[in-house]
C-alpha cells in the first residue's frame, strides 16, 4: 500500500511537473497584460534544441540552457508580432504554435534515432530514508526541486517586490503606468521571454526527464493544458501548482482504475481529469472579486504607447 | 534619426487591401531563402506550394472542400470574438455537431426522405450550440472563464465521439472497427461540382458567410456587440446586457462550429470516425483573425489558409520535403500577415533627430523605478 | 511607403509570372517516367516516419523494395496524413500523378481507398489491415499475434510477480489479438499469470505511455509491453528496472538491460513481391495474411538475460508456427466469463480473429465496451 501511495505521489508530480513550468511562465505572460497561446509551440521547439545539445554534447543540463533559449527566443517572435507590430495577440500565439510544431519537427528529423539518459532523481541523504515523504519529496529530480524554487520565487516576485507590483501595475492598467513614465513595451517583453523560457524548460522536462527522446508532438497538448490552468489557477502561481497536480493527480488517478480492472469506459476515465478542471474552478470562479482582483484587466488588448 | 510608429488619425483603407499582398510578398521572399536553405528551387517551391494544388478543376474543388468548414467556423466565431468572447472550443462544438448529426442519419437508416439531411444540418447546429451553452452558462452564472471551459470540453467531446464509434455506434459488418456505418444517399451532401468533391457544405458555408455579413453589418445585436467588444463601459452605460452577448457570441460559434462538424461528416467522409478534423476548430481562430473578423475578409482568408494546407501536402509529393516544413512556411506567412497589419492603423515616420535640450528634458522627466 | 508597396506588388507579380513558365518543367511528367516499364510505386503514411513503430517498419520495406528492384522502381511517400477526409485527395493524387502501385498503410484508408479505386481502375492498390478490397484492391495483415504469442511465452518465464502490463492505445480487434495473444502464451507457460490492461486514448503520446507504464508497474507488472507508436514503455521499464517487450521495431537501444526483445515487423518481402508481380501483369487481389512463415513477424533478438532453455523454447515454438503445427488461438480457449470460445482441437478462423472483441482468460479488467 506504501508503495502504491509513493507510486502515485512521483507519478503525479511527474505528470504536473511539465505543467507547472510553461503555466508559471505563461503566469507572468499574462500578468503583464499579454496573452500568449503559443506555450505548446514553444514548448516543443525548447524540447527539440534542448534534446539536440544534449544528444550532440553529452550535456544534459546544457540541454536545458539551451531549451529555456530556444523557448524564449519564440516568444521573442511573438513580442516583436504583438509588441512592436501591434498584431492580435490570440492570432500571433497561434501561428507561434503552428510554426513552433512545425520548426521542431523540421529540428527534430536528425534526433528520432537517439536515445539519451534522462536526469536522474536524487536522493538527499538522510531525509530520504524517511517514511513516505522520503521517497517521494526527498527523492525527486533536480528539475522538480527547481519547480518549487521557481514557485517561491515567483510568488515572493509578484506579491513582494516592487519589480512584480510594476509588472501587475501594467498588465492592469498600462495607460496609467505608461503615463507615470514606465517603459511599459520592454516591461512587457521581459515577462514574454520569461513565460518563453520557462515553457522551454517545460519542454525540457519531457524531453530530458519524462520521456528521454524526440518525436514530433511529443507534448502532445500539454501547452494547452498550461495555458488552461494559469486562468484555473486564477492568476495565482501557488493555485498554478494545484491546479497541475490537480490535472496530473486525476490523469494518474484514472489510469490506477484501469489497470485495476473497474468496469468504466476508458474514455470516460481519460476525461476525469478535463471535467474534474472545469468543477474547480467553477467553485473558485463563483466569488466574482476573486477573478476581480486577480486577472488583469488588459489582457488580450494591444497596447501603444503613442496612441 | 529615428523611426516611430505612429497611429493613424483613420485605419488606412488602401493598407487594408495592401497589406495581404505585402505580407505574401514578404512570404515569398522568405520563401526564397528557406528553400535555397532547404535546397529546393525556390521557383518550383513556389509552384508546388501556390499553383500546383488548384491546377485542375478538382484541386480547385478541395479547395472548396476544405475552406468551407474554415470559413464557416471562423464566421461564428468572430461574432463571439468582436465582443471579446473568447471561444476556443469549436473543435469540440464541431465533433458534437458531428455527433447529432450523424446520430439522426444513422437512426434514420432506412429513410429516403427529403427532409433528412436538413433535418441532420439543424441537428448538428443544435448540438454545436448545446456544446458552446457549456461555457455560456458557466459564464454568465459563475463567471467562470469560457477559455478554459471551452478547451477542456473539446477533450471531453472527442472522447464521446470516440466512445460512441467503438461501441455503442459501431458499424455492425464493420469486423469491430471503431467507425459508423456509411451513411445513406439520403443523408450525404450531394455533389456539386462533377469530378471533384466539393459538396454542398460549400453552398451552405456561404450562406452562413452571408448571414454573417447581414448580422455583423445590418443588424442591431451585431452593433451590440461590436461596442461590447471595442468599449465594455460604454456598452454597459449603454444598456447592453454582456450576459446576452456572452450567450449570442458562443451560441453563434458553436452554431457555426456544429454546422461544420455535420458537414464534414455527411460529406467528404461520410461516417462517424474516431476523428472528423484535422483541427479546424484552431485553424478557424487564425482564419477569423486574419479575415480581420469581418465575413468578407474571413471568405478570402479561409481559401488562402486552405490552399496552405494543400500546398503543404503538394510540396511533400512533388518536392519530396518532410511533412515538417508545411508548419514553418504556414506560421511564417500567418507571422506575416499579421505584422503587415500594422500599418492599417499605424505608420512609420521618420523622425528628426532631437535636439540634445530637448532630449535632456525629456530624460530627466522619466521616472526610475 | 508608397513605393515599396508597389515594390512588393511587383515582385509579387513577377514572382506569380515566372513560377507559372515554370509550370512545365516543374510538373512531374508522365513520360519523364523513363522507360515505361518503370514502376512508380506510392505510399502514404498515417505519421511521421521517425525511428521505430508503425510507419518507421513500413518505410524500411519500402526501402528494401527499392533496393531490390533498383531501377524498375520509383518510391514517392507522403507522412502524415490523417485518416478519413485527408486521405482520399492524397491516394487520389498519387492516382492521378500516374503512379501505378499504392500502398495505404493505415486502416482509416479503407474507405478513401476504395473511393479512389473505384475511380482509377487502372491503378493498384494495396490497403493495409482493412477488410474490404476490389478488383483492382488488395488487402494486407500481419499474424502480429503470432509474435505476440511467443513475446508471452519469454514474459512467463521471466516474471517473478506473475504479473505483466500491457499499455495498449485503442481497443481495436488488432489491439485485442494482440493482448490475446500475448495472454495465452504468457499463461501457456505459467498458468498463474495475469495480464493488466491500460488503454491511453492515442496512438501518439509518449507522456502518457510513461505515465501508464509507471502505473502498471506500481501495481506489481514487472514485465511491460505495449501497443503503441513510442518507445517511451520501454524508457519507463528501464527506469524503473523492470523488464520490457517492444513492439513494431526492436527498442533495445532505449532500454539495454529491460529490453527482453520485441515483435517486430518486416514488410519489405511483402512490397517486393507485389511490385513484381505488377510489373510481370501477374497481380491479382489478395487478402494476404502474413506471419512468421512469411517472414513478415519475427522477434528481436533475446536479451542476454534470457536463459538458454527459455531461448530453446522459444525458438520450438516458432518452428512449430511457422510450419503450422502451433496456432496460437487453438481451443480450448475461454473468455474471461469463462465461456468457452474456442473447442479443443480447433482453431479460430481468420474471420473470427479479424472482428475479435473480447479478452480471454487472465486479463484483468474488463473491455471497455
Amino acid at each position: 500500500m506504501n508503495d502504491v501511495l509513493v507510486g502515485i505521489i512521483l507519478a503525479t508530480l511527474g505528470a504536473g511537473t511539465p505543467l507547472v513550468f510553461a503555466a508559471l511562465g505563461e503566469l507572468i505572460t499574462e500578468k503583464s497584460g499579454v496573452l500568449n497561446l503559443g506555450v505548446e509551440g514553444m514548448m516543443l521547439v525548447g524540447a527539440v534544441c534542448g534534446f539536440a545539445v544534449a544528444a550532440d554534447t553529452g550535456s544534459l543540463w546544457l540541454g536545458v540552457v539551451t531549451a529555456m533559449t530556444a523557448g524564449a527566443f519564440m516568444a521573442l517572435l511573438f513580442g516583436v508580432l504583438t509588441l512592436t507590430f501591434q498584431a492580435n495577440q490570440v492570432a500571433a500565439g497561434l501561428a507561434l504554435t503552428i510554426f513552433g510544431v512545425g520548426l521542431s519537427a523540421y529540428i527534430g528529423l536528425e534526433y528520432t534515432s537517439v536515445a539519451l539518459t534522462g536526469l536522474q532523481a536524487v536522493h538527499i541523504p538522510l531525509l530520504s530514508s524517511m517514511p513516505l515523504i522520503g521517497p517521494t519529496i526527498f527523492s525527486l529530480d533536480p528539475l522538480m526541486y527547481l519547480s518549487f524554487v521557481l514557485l517561491a520565487a515567483i510568488s515572493y516576485f509578484l506579491y513582494r517586490s516592487k519589480a512584480g507590483l510594476l509588472l501587475r501595475a501594467i498588465g492592469e492598467s498600462p495607460r496609467s503606468a505608461h503615463s507615470i513614465g514606465y517603459p511599459v513595451i520592454r516591461i512587457r517583453y521581459l515577462a514574454v521571454l520569461f513565460g518563453g523560457g520557462m515553457a522551454g524548460l517545460g519542454g525540457a522536462y519531457l524531453a530530458l526527464v519524462y520521456t528521454p527522446l524526440w518525436v514530433e508532438g511529443m507534448t502532445a497538448g500539454r501547452g494547452w493544458i498550461s495555458l488552461a490552468l494559469v486562468v484555473f489557477a486564477t492568476w495565482r502561481p501557488a493555485r498554478v501548482i494545484l491546479g497541475a497536480y490537480l490535472f496530473g493527480g486525476v490523469t494518474i488517478l484514472q489510469l490506477h482504475v484501469q489497470g485495476l480492472g473497474i468496469d468504466l469506459p476508458a474514455q470516460l476515465l481519460s476525461s476525469l481529469p478535463y471535467i474534474a478542471t472545469i468543477v474547480v474552478l467553477v467553485l473558485i470562479s463563483r466569488d466574482i472579486n476573486t477573478i476581480r482582483l486577480n486577472s488583469p484587466a488588459s489582457i488580450g488588448k494591444t497596447f501603444h504607447p503613442g496612441a | 534619426m529615428r523611426f516611430k510608429i505612429e497611429a493613424r488619425p483613420q485605419p488606412s483603407a488602401r493598407m487594408a487591401y495592401l497589406s495581404p499582398l505585402i505580407a505574401v510578398g514578404l512570404t515569398l521572399f522568405t520563401g526564397l531563402i528557406l528553400s535555397t536553405l532547404v535546397g529546393t528551387n525556390p521557383l518550383d517551391a513556389f509552384y508546388a506550394f501556390f499553383i500546383a494544388p488548384i491546377d485542375d478543376w478538382y484541386g480547385l474543388g478541395e479547395l472548396g472542400v476544405k475552406a468551407a468548414p474554415l470559413m464557416l467556423i471562423a464566421v461564428g466565431l468572430a461574432i463571439g470574438f468582436r465582443a471579446n468572447i473568447w471561444n476556443i472550443g469549436a473543435e469540440g462544438q464541431l465533433a458534437v455537431g458531428a455527433i447529432c448529426g450523424g446520430g439522426l442519419a444513422l437512426w434514420f437508416y432506412e429513410s429516403s426522405s427529403v427532409f433528412l439531411l436538413p433535418a441532420m444540418i439543424v441537428a448538428g447546429c443544435i448540438g454545436g450550440m448545446l456544446w458552446s451553452s457549456i461555457p455560456a452558462f458557466l459564464r454568465t452564472r459563475f463567471n467562470t472563464n469560457e477559455i478554459l471551459v471551452s478547451l477542456m470540453l473539446n477533450y471531453v467531446a472527442v472522447l464521446i465521439l470516440s466512445y460512441l464509434v467503438h461501441d455503442p455506434w459501431r458499424d455492425p459488418s464493420g469486423f469491430n472497427f471503431p467507425e459508423s456505418r456509411l451513411f445513406t444517399d439520403a443523408a450525404s451532401l450531394p455533389i456539386i461540382l462533377d469530378g471533384t468533391r466539393l459538396h454542398a457544405g460549400f453552398i451552405i458555408a456561404l450562406l452562413v458567410v452571408a448571414l454573417g455579413w447581414v448580422f455583423v453589418r445590418k443588424s442591431f445585436v451585431g452593433y451590440k456587440m461590436q461596442v461590447v467588444g471595442m468599449a465594455d463601459s460604454a456598452a454597459l452605460y449603454a444598456g447592453f446586457r454582456r450576459k446576452h452577448m456572452v450567450w449570442i457570441g458562443l451560441l453563434a460559434g458553436g452554431g457555426a462550429a456544429g454546422i461544420a462538424g455535420i458537414s464534414e461528416v455527411a460529406g467528404p467522409i461520410g461516417q462517424l470516425l474516431p476523428s472528423v478534423s484535422p483541427g479546424y476548430g484552431y485553424a478557424a481562430i487564425i482564419v477569423a483573425f486574419v479575415g480581420r473578423l469581418h465575413p468578407v475578409g474571413i471568405l478570402f482568408a479561409s481559401l488562402l489558409m486552405s490552399l496552405l494546407y494543400l500546398g503543404g501536402e503538394s510540396a511533400q509529393m512533388l518536392l519530396g520535403l518532410p511533412s515538417a516544413v508545411t508548419g514553418v512556411f504556414q506560421g511564417v506567412l500567418l507571422f506575416f500577415l499579421l505584422a503587415a497589419d500594422l500599418f492599417i492603423n499605424y505608420r512609420i515616420r521618420r523622425e528628426p533627430a532631437v535636439s540634445p535640450i530637448v532630449a535632456a528634458t525629456a530624460a530627466d522627466t522619466e521616472v526610475t523605478p | 511607403m508608397m513605393t515599396t508597396n508597389r515594390m512588393f506588388l511587383i515582385a509579387f507579380t513577377v514572382s506569380l509570372l515566372a513560377a507559372c513558365g515554370q509550370k512545365d518543367a516543374a510538373e512531374p511528367d508522365a513520360s519523364d517516367a523513363g522507360d515505361a516499364s518503370r514502376l512508380k510505386v506510392g505510399f502514404v503514411y498515417v505519421t511521421p516516419i521517425s525511428d521505430a513503430g508503425w510507419t518507421h517498419q513500413h518505410d524500411l520495406g519500402r526501402l528494401q523494395m527499392e533496393e531490390t528492384l533498383g531501377d524498375q522502381v520509383e518510391t514517392k511517400y507522403i507522412e502524415s496524413v490523417p485518416e478519413g477526409a485527408e486521405a482520399e485527395r492524397v491516394i487520389r493524387q498519387f492516382a492521378a500523378d500516374g503512379f501505378d502501385l499504392v500502398f495505404t498503410t493505415s486502416f482509416g484508408y479503407m474507405n478513401p481507398t476504395m473511393k479512389v479505386a473505384e475511380m482509377f481502375p487502372d491503378t493498384t492498390f494495396e490497403h493495409a489491415t482493412g477488410y474490404k478490397s476490389a478488383a483492382n484492391v488488395g488487402t494486407y495483415v500481419a499474424r502480429f499475434y503470432e509474435g505476440r504469442y511467443l513475446s508471452g511465452i519469454v514474459a512467463g518465464k521471466m516474471t517473478k510477480s506473475n504479473v505483466a502490463g500491457y499499455v495498449a492505445a485503442f481497443p481495436i480487434p488488432e489491439v485485442l489479438r494482440g493482448i490475446n495473444a500475448f495472454t495465452l502464451g504468457m499463461r501457456s507457460v505459467n498458468p498463474d499469470a495475469e495480464v493488466k490492461v491500460i488503454w491511453t486514448n492515442s496512438w501518439f503520446d509518449p507522456g502518457r505511455e510513461r505515465e501508464a507504464a509507471d502505473v502498471l508497474i506500481t501495481q506489481g507488472a514487472d514485465i511491460v509491453t505495449h501497443h503503441t507508436d513510442s518507445t517511451a514503455a520501454v524508457q519507463a521499464a528501464e527506469e524503473k528496472g523492470v523488464y520490457a517487450i517492444g513492439y513494431h521495431s526492436d527498442m533495445s537501444r532505449y532500454g539495454e538491460t529491460a529490453h527482453l526483445t520485441a515483435v517486430t515487423h518486416h514488410w519489405g518481402d511483402f512490397y517486393t513481391r507485389r511490385a513484381q508481380e505488377v510489373l510481370d501483369g501477374s497481380w491479382s487481389s489478395q487478402n494476404v495474411w502474413g506471419g512468421i512463415k512469411e517472414g513478415m513477424i519475427r522477434l528481436a533478438p533475446l536479451n542476454d538475460a534470457v536463459p538458454a532453455d527459455v531461448a530453446a523454447l522459444v525458438a520450438e515454438k516458432e518452428a512449430a508456427i511457422r510450419s503450422g503445427d502451433l496456432h496460437p488461438f487453438s481451443g480450448p480457449i475461454s473468455n474471461q466469463d469463462g465461456e468457452e470460445l474456442v473447442a479443443p482441437g480447433t482453431t479460430m478462423s481468420d474471420e473470427d480473429l479479424q472482428k475479435m472483441e473480447w479478452y480471454v482468460e487472465g486479463v484483468q479488467g474488463k473491455l471497455p465496451r
